[in-house]
């Protein structure tokens, strides 16, 4: 009996032991081996990213030359004044806008400089004595009377960050409060040229916010020009259908460097550019054109263009190992049956550049050489194409492509035409600020869009190097938007890049995969098998002892009654 | 009489007065429609997810719609096209490099054009959903990635046999369509389309569609949950169902539409009604932004690129100068370069045979000498061992 007894509580103290060691040892370990890897993420910082508020610095200066102001006006400078504007885009978006404006009067190197007998002259004078700072803007304000602009010019916005206004009707005896508030539209009309627009700024933001209200010429503005990207391609190609009749030669190396790789070396902050070139035959436009006799020639009209790309493209070649976005810029020189060829626009009328282009992909420009042999010349003819006017045509819708925008300055306004430098310093500015808060924006809603989506699916596993791409784009983007509100855009600009990369680069990760998707119903058909036979002899065990304490404690209680 | 002569001239006048208005009206729709569709390119991905010859269907499914998806103007480099057996090239194909859409052979859409992006057994659930969520690994060349961007349309379209919920790959894996709803949301939150369409001809295929919760998507599928979606016709030569009845019906369809048409998805939806095709086939558009009457089918089957006239040049003065030439010597000798021997003769011929190397007596032998040994011991027993050692 006694060792009955014994070899029953032998039993209940086995029992115990083995449960206590599944439950102390077992499930922590079974827990421990099946979580997966998850390295830290900011995550609070990450939320705070969610609702961003920009602020973008403008710094203005307004320099007075001798003899728009009276000595007595003079007298407070130098001046300064903050001007801010608040837009809130949507709930998660606020802008800011802060343009800090300084008055003062000229020097007299600048006196020198504006005594100069052209604007532009003026203007390169000027911008040898000092360097202004990327995204600010000098307005030089000049006497109504000056010979230095035309007539009925105004305004002259020159090739770098200045611009010369010739000052509107002062009364020597208003105060300088007066006379100031009376140039500040001037200046404000001035800026909004040279400087970002708000209409800009929020199509830059369109990753974020979804458009509703937006005038149509933004959204052909925000569709032609092509997404922030690392990096571009550049394709030129040469499209000749006829190499029996022509023989074309084009200098597309020399051609690139003189005119292409300036502006293209302005940009290098914005992307790294690669630009290759290429030769096809016995390409076919996929429409037929019209003969016109009015003008004894062949016609594009403007509808049947938009069939002109596709046969073409499906030939065109591209860099297998690049994921970059292409840009194509197509020279088609017709066919000798089929020469010479204009483009007609919507309202059949013709077109001087003879060329189109089609947003985010490229342009094409048709280029006529009937004009180039006689009757008499043996086929096939050696053509040499004039690089000056096809690149002309080309660097345009470049810029077009790229997001250098139309700006439509008031009347009275003129702007110096960038030259050989492709881009003018005020229209890299522009680019800059809105590529900065584009990247800022994008960079944002990639970082909480990824951060959301680790916190929903519990499997995936986070890497550390997923961690640290994730934690330098947090810090990048802070670094960027700190930048804007201080005015440094060329600093904004590199932070943001660097954010932008990290962020893709974390978002993309192949090992991000959700593939561990189990439904509830395949977990359980899992483990069952594996801890059902196990653990029912324990709780059934378990279930024993606890009920024979209950029956003695029972007979305990029945006995001492 | 007077009254009715007047009553003409009225009616001639007023005819002629419109139809300059008319024009107006539609040079201004022209220009109107650079913003209606709010897309600048278009991308497909085209799935074809059953092996084995009985499911040549689907592979010829999938290349009709690829033909039809190419003849309106998508080039192949926006194409991503995943095969998961190859059909053309099959032992049991007795017409080889071919796979036909209409029974006694009339139409071929393999062709001989086709770019096949993912084949074989690279088409898995794992690679499509890195190729629609752009998780590739960076060694992935430029064809197999899809690089859409905010302004592309993309056309999905999936093939093979499926259920309730799933869609099933290879015959041995399957894809939800809680997986699919997911993918559609991140390539949404990284705005890598800006409208989707998505077609599957599968078997209760509209359950596939179920779940979708992204914004922009317009989804058609061939038969309602619980359905079935049939096959079209044998060809008695090949031996198989050539194609589904679905596709069939929107092969045709989409034979009848070239690059300038103006058909609309309100026809899409009507292509094989139950009367056709004996499954009825469903389409989800409460997603979609756009009403469906207006959304052209060349929006997604087709790529009509948006033109503008470019209207200002930039004048470059300054003549092109020639690219710098390179400083060195004028000739550089070149040493001449030949091909490796891809079968060295010499070397074969004059060979000496090799020593094979001594390998220990495999299974079949050790087995046959351990029932040998046994055999012996049981008979003789161990006791006679020492007569033997």
């Amino acid at each position: 009996m006694a060792a009955l007894q014994l070899e029953k509580q032998r039993g209940r103290y086995a029992a115990l032991a083995i449960a206590a060691v599944v439950i102390v040892v077992g499930i922590p370990l079974w827990w421990k081996t099946t979580e997966t890897y998850r390295a830290w993420l900011p995550f609070s910082e990450i939320s705070e990213l969610d609702s961003l508020q920009l602020q973008l610095s403008v710094d203005i200066e307004v320099v007075f030359s001798r003899g728009t102001l009276t000595p007595e006006q003079q007298k407070k400078f130098p001046l300064s004044h903050v001007n801010e504007k608040e837009h809130q885009v949507d709930a998660k978006t606020g802008l800011r806008y802060k343009y800090e404006t300084r008055y003062r009067t000229a020097t007299i190197m600048e006196e020198d400089a504006l005594n100069q007998p052209t604007a532009a002259e003026a203007d390169l004078s000027l911008h040898m004595l000092s360097e202004s700072s990327c995204g600010s803007v000098v307005v030089y304000v000049i006497p109504e009377t000056a010979a230095l602009l035309p007539e009925d010019v105004k305004v002259y916005v020159g090739q770098r960050r200045t611009a010369l206004l010739r000052s509107p009707p002062f009364k020597s005896s208003w105060s300088l409060k007066e006379v100031l508030s009376n140039l500040d539209v001037k200046v404000e009309q001035v800026v909004s040229t040279m400087s970002f627009s708000h209409q800009d700024i929020v199509a830059a933001l369109s990753n974020r916010v979804r458009m509703a209200k937006v005038t149509k010429e933004s959204m052909a503005d925000s569709m032609r020009a092509i997404k922030s990207s690392p990096g571009y391609e550049i394709t030129f190609s040469l499209l000749n259908p006829d190499p029996r009749s022509h023989s074309l030669h084009w200098d597309i190396e020399g051609a690139v460097q003189s005119c292409i790789q300036p502006l293209l070396n302005k940009l290098a902050p914005i992307a790294n550019f690669s630009v290759d070139s290429q030769i096809l035959y016995y390409v076919v436009l996929g429409v037929n054109p019209r003969f016109d006799n009015s003008v004894s020639a062949y016609t594009l009209s403007a509808d049947s263009l938009s069939h002109v790309i596709n046969p073409v493209e499906a030939r065109l070649g591209s860099n297998a190992a690049s994921s970059n976005p292409v840009l194509n810029f197509l020279l088609y020189v017709p066919d000798s049956h089929h020469s010479p060829l204009f483009i007609r626009d919507h309202s059949k009328r013709e077109v001087p550049s003879n060329a189109f282009h089609s947003p985010r992909w490229g342009g094409i420009m048709v280029y006529n050489v009937n004009e180039m042999y006689g009757p008499e010349a043996e086929p096939p003819v050696d053509i040499n194409i004039n690089m000056a006017k096809v690149m002309g045509v080309f660097l345009a819708q470049l810029r077009l492509m790229l997001g250098v925008q139309h700006t439509h300055p008031p009347t009275g306004f003129v702007l110096q035409s960038p030259g050989s430098a492709g881009l003018a310093d005020w229209e890299l500015d522009r680019l800059l600020w809105s590529r900065s808060v584009e990247n800022i924006a994008t960079a944002s809603t990639t970082i909480t869009s990824l951060a959301q989506l680790l916190d929903q699916i519990g499997n995936i596993v986070i890497n550390d190097n997923i961690a640290q791409q994730v934690s330098s784009a947090v810090t990048s983007l802070q670094s960027a938007v700190a930048e804007l509100e201080a005015g440094n855009l060329a600093f904004a600009l590199q932070y943001s890049r660097e954010a932008i990369l990290a962020s893709e680069r974390a978002f993309f990760d192949p090992s991000l995969l959700h593939l561990l998707y189990f439904p509830d119903d395949q977990k359980f058909a899992i483990y069952i098998p594996l801890f059902l036979p196990m653990c029912v002899p324990i709780v059934l065990s378990l279930l024993k002892i606890v009920s024979e304490a209950k029956k003695r404690r029972a007979d305990k209680q029945a006995k001492s009654d | 009489m007077d009254y009715y002569n007047l009553m003409r001239i009225f009616a001639f006048i007023h005819l002629l007065v419109s139809i300059p208005h008319g024009y107006s009206n539609y040079v201004e729709t022209k220009a109107g429609q650079f913003f209606s569709s709010g897309h600048t390119n278009n991308w497909a991905v085209l799935v074809c997810t059953s092996r084995f010859w009985f499911n040549y269907r689907h592979v010829a499914n999938t290349l009709s719609v690829y033909r039809s998806v190419k003849r309106l103007g998508i080039p192949d480099s926006h194409i991503v096209l995943m095969l998961a057996d190859d059909m053309a090239c099959n032992y049991r194909n007795p017409k080889p490099a071919t796979v036909f859409s209409h029974k006694n052979m009339e139409l071929n859409v393999y062709g001989d054009d086709v770019e096949v992006d993912y084949r074989g057994y690279e088409v898995t659930v794992e690679n499509f959903l890195r190729v629609l969520t752009g998780r590739l690994p960076p060694s992935t060349p430029r064809s197999k990635r899809l690089l859409s961007d905010d302004r592309s349309n993309i056309l999905i379209y999936l093939t093979g046999h499926g259920g309730n919920g799933f869609l099933k790959f290879q015959d041995s894996e399957e894809i939800s369509n809680m997986e699919l709803a997911d993918a559609f949301e991140q390539m949404w939150q990284k705005r890598r389309y800006n409208e989707l369409l998505f077609i599957i001809d599968t078997c209760q295929g509209a359950s596939m569609y179920e779940r979708f919760y992204s914004p922009n998507l317009m989804a058609l599928a061939s038969s309602q949950v619980g359905e079935d979606s049939l096959s079209h016709q044998p060809d008695l030569a090949i031996g198989v169902h050539l194609m589904d009845k679905y596709t069939f019906y929107l092969l045709e369809f989409l034979e009848e539409v070239h690059p300038a048409s103006q058909a609309n998805m309100n026809d899409l939806f009507k292509v094989c009604p139950q009367s056709q095709c004996v499954s009825t086939p469903g389409h989800r558009t409460d997603l979609f932004q756009r009403d469906p009457g207006s959304v052209l089918i060349t929006d997604f089957f087709g790529s009509v690129r948006k033109v503008e006239i470019t209207k200002d040049t930039i004048n470059l003065t300054s003549p092109v100068e020639p690219p710098i030439q390179r400083s060195g010597s004028g000739d550089i000798q070149i040493e001449s370069l030949t091909y490796v021997d891809q079968l060295p003769v010499a070397e074969i011929i004059h060979q000496k045979p090799k020593q094979k190397d001594w390998h220990p007596p495999d299974g079949f032998i050790l087995g046959l000498w351990t029932l040998i040994l046994l055999v012996f011991f049981q008979t003789y027993g161990i006791k006679h061992l020492k007569h033997i050692f």
